[in-house]
């Protein structure tokens, strides 16, 4: 398996504070990582580094063999964005969502509406199509934030917290849904809901204060703990476990 | 393309709200037939069609700047543009793209209002269409403010600065309800070291066919529109590379 995203040592700091410290990992191709982390762990600003939002302080990483410092418009062509919030445009409809991704994207109003329409079809959007984004519920919101992501058909693709807010049906709707995804996406996923993400990922990265302190499946991050739950391990990494 | 799908999701997203339309188009046009009836009953020179109008529809524009400071800091606070920030879309796509509806919202704006002074009694001439096109420059300036408010502040507070702030200075500022001249001293100075007073004063002098009194006005009015023009982009480029 190829590598899809190679992490060398990328630091951001914020004048003295150093948010994101010296992190360097890699990640390959069609695997679903996990990101997990207490709230400030710096998970969100490796995000925006990765997704060329923020600039690296020190140190690169590529995504398919790209530089997130000296090519951030060639990455920006292979991957997607579901941002923590819905990040939708509210007085559109579902299908303009859909069609305006698809357009600022590249493709053309014919293929737009045919990428539209498979959205819509994969996310089970049908009785929705022609309603506007503000008026849908939080679950129906979420589908279709990841549907305007996937719309482009991106190699590597950043889900910051999916299912945040959604009940547990929602949420086990949109895990099938992602889980369909791994097969031609790399996926990196961050959550705070820690079965979500032993459910989901192929390996997990746990953070604190901008630092790794473990990665591994998490069956591997389970053993090395010596704990008997995922949960456990967790705490275990962000309280006192060391760099694994 | 990028720039036009974007314009035209800005269009929907800004008429699609009741609200605007309500403010935007209806409260002008209300107080253009307020203001004439009070002019019938009590006539004064500063309420004649003629003086009103070009007033009403620069007053109109400051409800340009709040559609553009909804849209931008909606779009920012719901992550709409951090997407959009990780797609292929330059700085030029943003900027033209919100900014283009606008300002041809402005311009409709325009000549609805100097069709309901036609129909309120206003003269057709050839020199409402020179007051309509003066309308553009000032709408550069309440678009960009607009834009600045969205880019820096919050919806709320976005919201409240444009919304309440711009468009009561822009009232009050501007010598539509009062001659300046009645309260004159600091009052006057402060009003004409603003762009408001001078946007009316040049449409003033475009409808009486006056144009050359359209000058020093003019200068005023461009000079504050490429200032807040160049401010916008800067602001905005700076902020799309800060998130």
């Amino acid at each position: 398996m190829t590598t899809a995203i190679s992490i060398n040592s990328l630091t951001k700091k914020y004048g003295m504070k150093t948010v994101v410290d010296n992190i360097s990992f890699s990640i390959k191709e069609g695997e679903l990582f996990g990101l997990l982390g207490v709230n400030g762990a710096g998970k969100t600003t490796l995000i925006k580094m990765l997704s060329g939002l923020t600039k690296p302080t020190t140190g690169d990483a590529t995504l398919l063999g790209k530089s997130v410092t000296q090519s951030p418009e060639q990455v920006r062509q292979v991957i997607a964005v579901s941002p923590q919030e819905t990040a939708i445009a509210s007085n559109l409809t579902v299908r303009e969502n859909l069609e305006l991704m698809a357009g600022i994207q590249g493709f053309n109003k014919e293929e737009g509406k045919r990428k539209a329409d498979e959205m819509i079809a994969q996310f089970s959007l049908q009785p929705y199509e022609n309603q506007r984004g503000k008026t849908l519920s939080g679950g129906w919101q979420r589908k279709l934030s990841i549907a305007i992501a996937l719309i482009s058909e991106p190699r590597i693709l950043f889900l910051d917290e999916p299912t945040l807010g959604l009940d547990i049906l929602g949420r086990r709707e949109l895990w099938a849904q992602i889980e369909k995804l791994k097969e031609k996406t790399t996926i990196i996923l961050t959550t705070h809901y820690l079965e979500e993400a032993e459910a989901l990922s192929d390996r997990i990265c746990i953070m604190k204060n901008g630092q790794m302190k473990a990665l591994g499946s998490a069956k591997e991050l389970i053993e090395t703990s010596n704990k008997t739950s995922f949960e456990d391990a967790f705490v275990y990494f962000v309280t006192e476990g060391d760099v694994q | 393309m990028r720039i036009l799908l974007f314009a035209n999701r800005t269009t929907k997203e800004i008429v699609r709200d009741p609200m605007a339309i309500l403010f935007g188009l209806g409260f002008p046009i209300v107080l253009l037939l307020l203001l004439s009836a009070i002019n019938k009953s009590i006539p004064v020179d500063l309420f004649n069609i003629t003086e009103l109008t070009p007033g009403i529809a620069v007053f109109g524009l400051s409800f340009m700047a709040l559609f553009a400071a909804q849209v931008v800091s909606k779009d920012r606070e719901s992550s709409f543009l951090t997407r959009l920030f990780t797609t292929p879309m330059t700085s030029k796509d943003f900027i033209i793209g919100y900014s283009l509806p606008l300002l041809l919202m402005s311009v409709v704006q325009g000549i609805i209002c100097y069709i309901v002074a036609i129909i309120l009694g206003l003269s057709i001439s050839t020199s409402m269409f020179m007051a309509i096109a003066l309308l553009v420059p000032p709408a550069f300036i309440f678009v960009s403010l607009g834009l600045i408010c969205g880019t820096l502040l919050s919806e709320k507070a976005a919201t409240g600065l444009s919304g309440a702030l711009l468009t009561n200075l822009a009232a009050w500022l501007s010598g539509i309800w009062f001659d300046l001249d009645l309260v004159g001293g600091l009052f006057k100075n402060i009003a004409y070291v603003l762009p408001f007073v001078h946007a009316v004063d040049m449409g003033k002098a475009a409808m009486s066919g006056q144009y050359s009194d359209i000058f020093p006005h003019l200068w005023w009015v461009l000079g504050y529109a490429v200032v807040l023009t160049v401010l916008a982009i800067v602001l905005f480029k700076k902020k799309m590379k800060a998130d």
